[in-house]
Protein backbone atom coordinates (compact mmCIF):
# COMPACT_ATOMS: atom_id res chain seq x y z
CA UNK A 1 0.00 0.00 0.00
CA UNK A 2 2.87 2.38 0.84
CA UNK A 3 4.23 1.65 -2.62
CA UNK A 4 0.95 2.63 -4.27
CA UNK A 5 0.92 5.91 -2.31
CA UNK A 6 4.50 6.63 -3.40
CA UNK A 7 3.61 5.99 -7.05
CA UNK A 8 0.59 8.29 -6.82
CA UNK A 9 2.58 11.00 -5.03
CA UNK A 10 5.21 10.94 -7.81
CA UNK A 11 2.47 11.13 -10.41
CA UNK A 12 0.65 14.07 -8.80
CA UNK A 13 3.94 15.88 -8.25
CA UNK A 14 5.02 15.77 -11.88
CA UNK A 15 1.53 16.49 -13.22
CA UNK A 16 1.93 19.66 -11.13
CA UNK A 17 5.30 20.31 -12.78
CA UNK A 18 3.77 19.84 -16.24
CA UNK A 19 0.68 21.98 -15.53
CA UNK A 20 2.81 24.81 -14.16
CA UNK A 21 5.35 24.41 -16.99
CA UNK A 22 8.19 24.11 -14.49
CA UNK A 23 9.23 21.12 -16.60
CA UNK A 24 10.44 23.72 -19.08
CA UNK A 25 13.86 25.00 -17.91
CA UNK A 26 13.43 28.20 -19.92
CA UNK A 27 10.47 29.17 -17.68
CA UNK A 28 12.65 28.57 -14.61
CA UNK A 29 15.50 30.68 -16.02
CA UNK A 30 12.89 33.35 -16.80
CA UNK A 31 12.12 33.53 -13.09
CA UNK A 32 15.78 33.57 -12.07
CA UNK A 33 16.52 36.35 -14.56
CA UNK A 34 15.33 39.23 -12.39
CA UNK A 35 17.12 41.82 -14.53
CA UNK A 36 15.69 40.53 -17.81
CA UNK A 37 12.17 39.69 -19.01
CA UNK A 38 11.12 38.52 -15.54
CA UNK A 39 8.69 35.58 -15.47
CA UNK A 40 7.01 35.34 -12.04
CA UNK A 41 5.47 31.85 -12.57
CA UNK A 42 7.88 29.95 -10.32
CA UNK A 43 7.03 32.23 -7.39
CA UNK A 44 3.36 31.23 -7.70
CA UNK A 45 4.25 27.55 -8.06
CA UNK A 46 6.45 27.52 -4.96
CA UNK A 47 4.03 29.83 -3.15
CA UNK A 48 1.03 27.63 -3.97
CA UNK A 49 2.88 24.51 -2.86
CA UNK A 50 4.16 26.05 0.38
CA UNK A 51 0.73 27.41 1.36
CA UNK A 52 -0.60 23.85 1.09
CA UNK A 53 2.27 22.22 3.01
CA UNK A 54 2.24 24.87 5.74
CA UNK A 55 -1.43 24.10 6.39
CA UNK A 56 -1.31 20.31 6.05
CA UNK A 57 2.10 19.55 7.64
CA UNK A 58 1.07 21.32 10.83
CA UNK A 59 -1.92 18.98 11.19
CA UNK A 60 -0.17 15.83 9.93
CA UNK A 61 2.85 16.21 12.23
CA UNK A 62 0.59 16.40 15.31
CA UNK A 63 -0.05 12.70 14.79
CA UNK A 64 2.18 10.19 16.57
CA UNK A 65 2.77 8.29 13.32
CA UNK A 66 1.73 8.35 9.65
CA UNK A 67 -1.30 6.33 8.51
CA UNK A 68 0.70 3.50 6.95
CA UNK A 69 3.95 3.44 8.95
CA UNK A 70 5.23 3.42 12.53
CA UNK A 71 7.16 6.69 12.40
CA UNK A 72 7.79 9.93 10.51
CA UNK A 73 11.13 9.98 8.68
CA UNK A 74 12.20 13.59 9.20
CA UNK A 75 15.71 15.03 8.77
CA UNK A 76 17.63 14.70 12.03
CA UNK A 77 19.85 17.76 11.62
CA UNK A 78 18.49 21.08 12.86
CA UNK A 79 21.48 23.41 13.02
CA UNK A 80 23.17 25.17 10.13
CA UNK A 81 26.50 23.86 8.91
CA UNK A 82 28.97 24.53 6.11
CA UNK A 83 27.81 21.53 4.03
CA UNK A 84 24.30 22.96 3.87
CA UNK A 85 25.55 26.34 2.65
CA UNK A 86 28.21 25.02 0.26
CA UNK A 87 25.75 22.51 -1.19
CA UNK A 88 23.13 25.21 -1.73
CA UNK A 89 25.65 27.49 -3.48
CA UNK A 90 26.83 24.74 -5.85
CA UNK A 91 23.28 23.59 -6.54
CA UNK A 92 22.20 27.18 -7.21
CA UNK A 93 24.98 27.71 -9.75
CA UNK A 94 24.02 24.51 -11.60
CA UNK A 95 20.33 25.42 -11.45
CA UNK A 96 21.07 28.88 -12.87
CA UNK A 97 23.22 27.42 -15.66
CA UNK A 98 20.62 24.98 -17.00
CA UNK A 99 17.26 25.75 -15.38
CA UNK A 100 16.63 22.27 -14.02
CA UNK A 101 16.55 21.10 -10.43
CA UNK A 102 16.31 17.31 -9.81
CA UNK A 103 12.48 17.06 -9.91
CA UNK A 104 11.79 18.46 -13.39
CA UNK A 105 14.97 16.87 -14.82
CA UNK A 106 13.87 13.38 -13.73
CA UNK A 107 10.24 14.05 -14.68
CA UNK A 108 11.34 14.89 -18.23
CA UNK A 109 13.17 11.56 -18.72
CA UNK A 110 10.19 10.09 -20.60
CA UNK A 111 10.60 12.66 -23.40
CA UNK A 112 13.84 10.83 -24.27
CA UNK A 113 15.73 14.03 -25.12
CA UNK A 114 19.47 13.30 -25.46
CA UNK A 115 20.36 16.63 -23.82
CA UNK A 116 18.20 15.91 -20.78
CA UNK A 117 19.56 12.35 -20.64
CA UNK A 118 23.07 13.76 -20.40
CA UNK A 119 21.95 16.19 -17.68
CA UNK A 120 20.38 13.38 -15.61
CA UNK A 121 23.47 11.20 -16.06
CA UNK A 122 25.69 14.06 -14.86
CA UNK A 123 23.31 14.63 -11.95
CA UNK A 124 23.66 10.97 -10.94
CA UNK A 125 27.46 11.17 -11.17
CA UNK A 126 27.39 14.35 -9.06
CA UNK A 127 25.22 12.62 -6.46
CA UNK A 128 27.61 9.67 -6.20
CA UNK A 129 30.61 12.03 -6.06
CA UNK A 130 28.99 13.87 -3.15
CA UNK A 131 28.40 10.58 -1.36
CA UNK A 132 32.07 9.67 -1.77
CA UNK A 133 33.15 13.18 -0.70
CA UNK A 134 30.99 13.13 2.44
CA UNK A 135 32.15 9.63 3.45
CA UNK A 136 35.75 10.78 3.07
CA UNK A 137 35.30 13.90 5.17
CA UNK A 138 32.98 12.48 7.81
CA UNK B 1 6.51 44.70 -14.41
CA UNK B 2 4.09 44.64 -17.30
CA UNK B 3 0.46 43.70 -16.93
CA UNK B 4 0.76 40.57 -19.08
CA UNK B 5 3.24 39.03 -16.63
CA UNK B 6 0.57 38.74 -13.99
CA UNK B 7 -2.26 37.72 -16.29
CA UNK B 8 -4.51 34.79 -15.45
CA UNK B 9 -2.74 32.68 -18.11
CA UNK B 10 0.48 32.93 -16.13
CA UNK B 11 -0.80 32.90 -12.55
CA UNK B 12 -3.53 30.24 -12.68
CA UNK B 13 -1.57 27.30 -14.15
CA UNK B 14 1.32 28.17 -11.82
CA UNK B 15 -0.92 28.20 -8.73
CA UNK B 16 -2.71 25.02 -9.83
CA UNK B 17 0.59 23.23 -10.42
CA UNK B 18 1.92 24.48 -7.09
CA UNK B 19 -1.15 23.24 -5.22
CA UNK B 20 -0.78 19.81 -6.85
CA UNK B 21 2.87 19.69 -5.76
CA UNK B 22 1.86 20.67 -2.21
CA UNK B 23 -0.84 17.98 -2.20
CA UNK B 24 1.63 15.36 -3.36
CA UNK B 25 3.98 16.27 -0.49
CA UNK B 26 1.06 16.15 1.96
CA UNK B 27 -0.06 12.69 0.77
CA UNK B 28 3.45 11.25 1.05
CA UNK B 29 3.89 12.62 4.58
CA UNK B 30 0.41 11.70 5.83
CA UNK B 31 0.43 8.10 4.59
CA UNK B 32 4.12 7.14 4.46
CA UNK B 33 5.76 9.63 6.83
CA UNK B 34 8.23 10.57 4.13
CA UNK B 35 9.49 13.98 3.01
CA UNK B 36 8.86 14.57 -0.68
CA UNK B 37 12.32 15.70 -1.69
CA UNK B 38 13.31 14.43 -5.10
CA UNK B 39 17.05 14.29 -4.47
CA UNK B 40 16.50 12.61 -1.09
CA UNK B 41 14.27 10.00 -2.72
CA UNK B 42 16.77 9.57 -5.56
CA UNK B 43 19.51 9.05 -2.98
CA UNK B 44 17.47 6.32 -1.32
CA UNK B 45 16.67 4.69 -4.66
CA UNK B 46 20.36 4.37 -5.56
CA UNK B 47 21.36 3.25 -2.08
CA UNK B 48 21.93 -0.45 -2.60
CA UNK B 49 23.07 -1.21 0.96
CA UNK B 50 19.87 -3.01 1.83
CA UNK B 51 16.66 -1.73 3.34
CA UNK B 52 13.43 -1.60 1.40
CA UNK B 53 13.53 1.22 -1.11
CA UNK B 54 10.96 -0.06 -3.59
CA UNK B 55 8.72 2.88 -2.64
CA UNK B 56 11.46 5.31 -3.78
CA UNK B 57 11.65 3.62 -7.20
CA UNK B 58 7.86 3.71 -7.50
CA UNK B 59 7.81 7.42 -6.62
CA UNK B 60 10.34 7.99 -9.41
CA UNK B 61 8.26 5.88 -11.80
CA UNK B 62 5.22 8.05 -11.04
CA UNK B 63 7.40 11.13 -11.49
CA UNK B 64 8.45 10.03 -14.97
CA UNK B 65 4.92 9.00 -15.98
CA UNK B 66 3.22 12.22 -14.80
CA UNK B 67 4.16 14.54 -17.68
CA UNK B 68 3.11 11.90 -20.24
CA UNK B 69 -0.25 11.51 -18.48
CA UNK B 70 -0.64 15.29 -18.30
CA UNK B 71 0.18 15.67 -22.01
CA UNK B 72 -2.21 12.89 -23.00
CA UNK B 73 -5.21 13.80 -20.84
CA UNK B 74 -4.76 17.24 -19.29
CA UNK B 75 -3.93 19.52 -22.18
CA UNK B 76 -0.20 20.16 -21.68
CA UNK B 77 2.50 19.41 -24.24
CA UNK B 78 6.17 18.54 -24.30
CA UNK B 79 8.18 21.67 -23.52
CA UNK B 80 10.26 23.25 -26.24
CA UNK B 81 13.33 25.04 -24.97
CA UNK B 82 16.63 26.38 -26.15
CA UNK B 83 19.30 23.75 -26.49
CA UNK B 84 22.19 23.93 -24.02
CA UNK B 85 25.77 23.18 -25.01
CA UNK B 86 27.28 19.86 -23.92
CA UNK B 87 29.66 21.61 -21.54
CA UNK B 88 26.89 23.57 -19.82
CA UNK B 89 24.73 20.44 -19.58
CA UNK B 90 27.44 18.31 -17.96
CA UNK B 91 28.75 20.99 -15.60
CA UNK B 92 25.23 21.98 -14.52
CA UNK B 93 24.20 18.35 -13.98
CA UNK B 94 27.27 17.63 -11.87
CA UNK B 95 26.75 20.77 -9.77
CA UNK B 96 23.04 20.06 -9.21
CA UNK B 97 23.71 16.43 -8.23
CA UNK B 98 26.69 17.23 -5.99
CA UNK B 99 25.17 20.36 -4.44
CA UNK B 100 21.76 18.90 -3.59
CA UNK B 101 23.38 15.80 -2.10
CA UNK B 102 25.92 17.76 -0.03
CA UNK B 103 23.29 20.31 1.04
CA UNK B 104 20.69 17.62 1.89
CA UNK B 105 17.95 18.86 -0.41
CA UNK B 106 16.67 20.69 -3.43
CA UNK B 107 13.68 22.78 -4.42
CA UNK B 108 11.14 20.12 -3.43
CA UNK B 109 12.81 18.89 -0.22
CA UNK B 110 13.98 22.21 1.24
CA UNK B 111 11.58 24.42 -0.71
CA UNK B 112 8.17 22.75 -0.65
CA UNK B 113 8.57 20.50 2.42
CA UNK B 114 11.22 22.23 4.53
CA UNK B 115 9.59 25.66 4.41
CA UNK B 116 6.25 23.91 5.04
CA UNK B 117 7.49 22.71 8.40
CA UNK B 118 9.39 25.96 9.03
CA UNK B 119 12.81 24.31 9.18
CA UNK B 120 15.55 26.87 9.72
CA UNK B 121 18.02 24.84 7.63
CA UNK B 122 15.59 24.70 4.72
CA UNK B 123 14.74 28.40 4.76
CA UNK B 124 18.45 29.29 4.72
CA UNK B 125 19.13 26.73 1.97
CA UNK B 126 16.36 28.09 -0.28
CA UNK B 127 17.54 31.68 0.16
CA UNK B 128 21.13 30.69 -0.64
CA UNK B 129 20.41 28.57 -3.73
CA UNK B 130 17.92 31.11 -5.11
CA UNK B 131 20.48 33.88 -4.72
CA UNK B 132 23.28 31.75 -6.22
CA UNK B 133 21.05 30.85 -9.18
CA UNK B 134 19.99 34.47 -9.77
CA UNK B 135 23.61 35.65 -9.67
CA UNK B 136 24.58 32.87 -12.09
CA UNK B 137 21.84 33.85 -14.55
CA UNK B 138 22.82 37.50 -14.23
CA UNK B 139 26.48 36.74 -14.95
CA UNK B 140 25.80 34.50 -17.94
CA UNK B 141 22.96 36.50 -19.49
CA UNK B 142 23.90 40.08 -18.79
CA UNK B 143 27.66 40.24 -18.13
CA UNK B 144 29.09 37.48 -20.29
CA UNK B 145 26.94 38.77 -23.14
CA UNK B 146 25.67 35.22 -23.79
Amino acid sequence: MRNVVALLAGLIFSIGLAQSEMINPDRVLGFLDIFGQWDPALAFVLGGAVVVTMLTFRVILKRTHPLLDKEFYLPAKESLDSSLIAGAVLFGIGWGLYGYCPGPALAAIAYLEPNNGLFVLSLLVGTLLARWWVSRHA
Amino acid sequence: MTKSMLSFDVVLPALLGGVLIGLSASVLLLFNGRIMGVCGILNQAINFKGGSNLWAWLFLLGLVAGPLASDAFLGTSQPVFEERTLLVTIVAGLLVGFGTSLGSGCTSGHGVCGIGRLSQRSIVSVLVFMLAAMVTVFVFRHMWGA
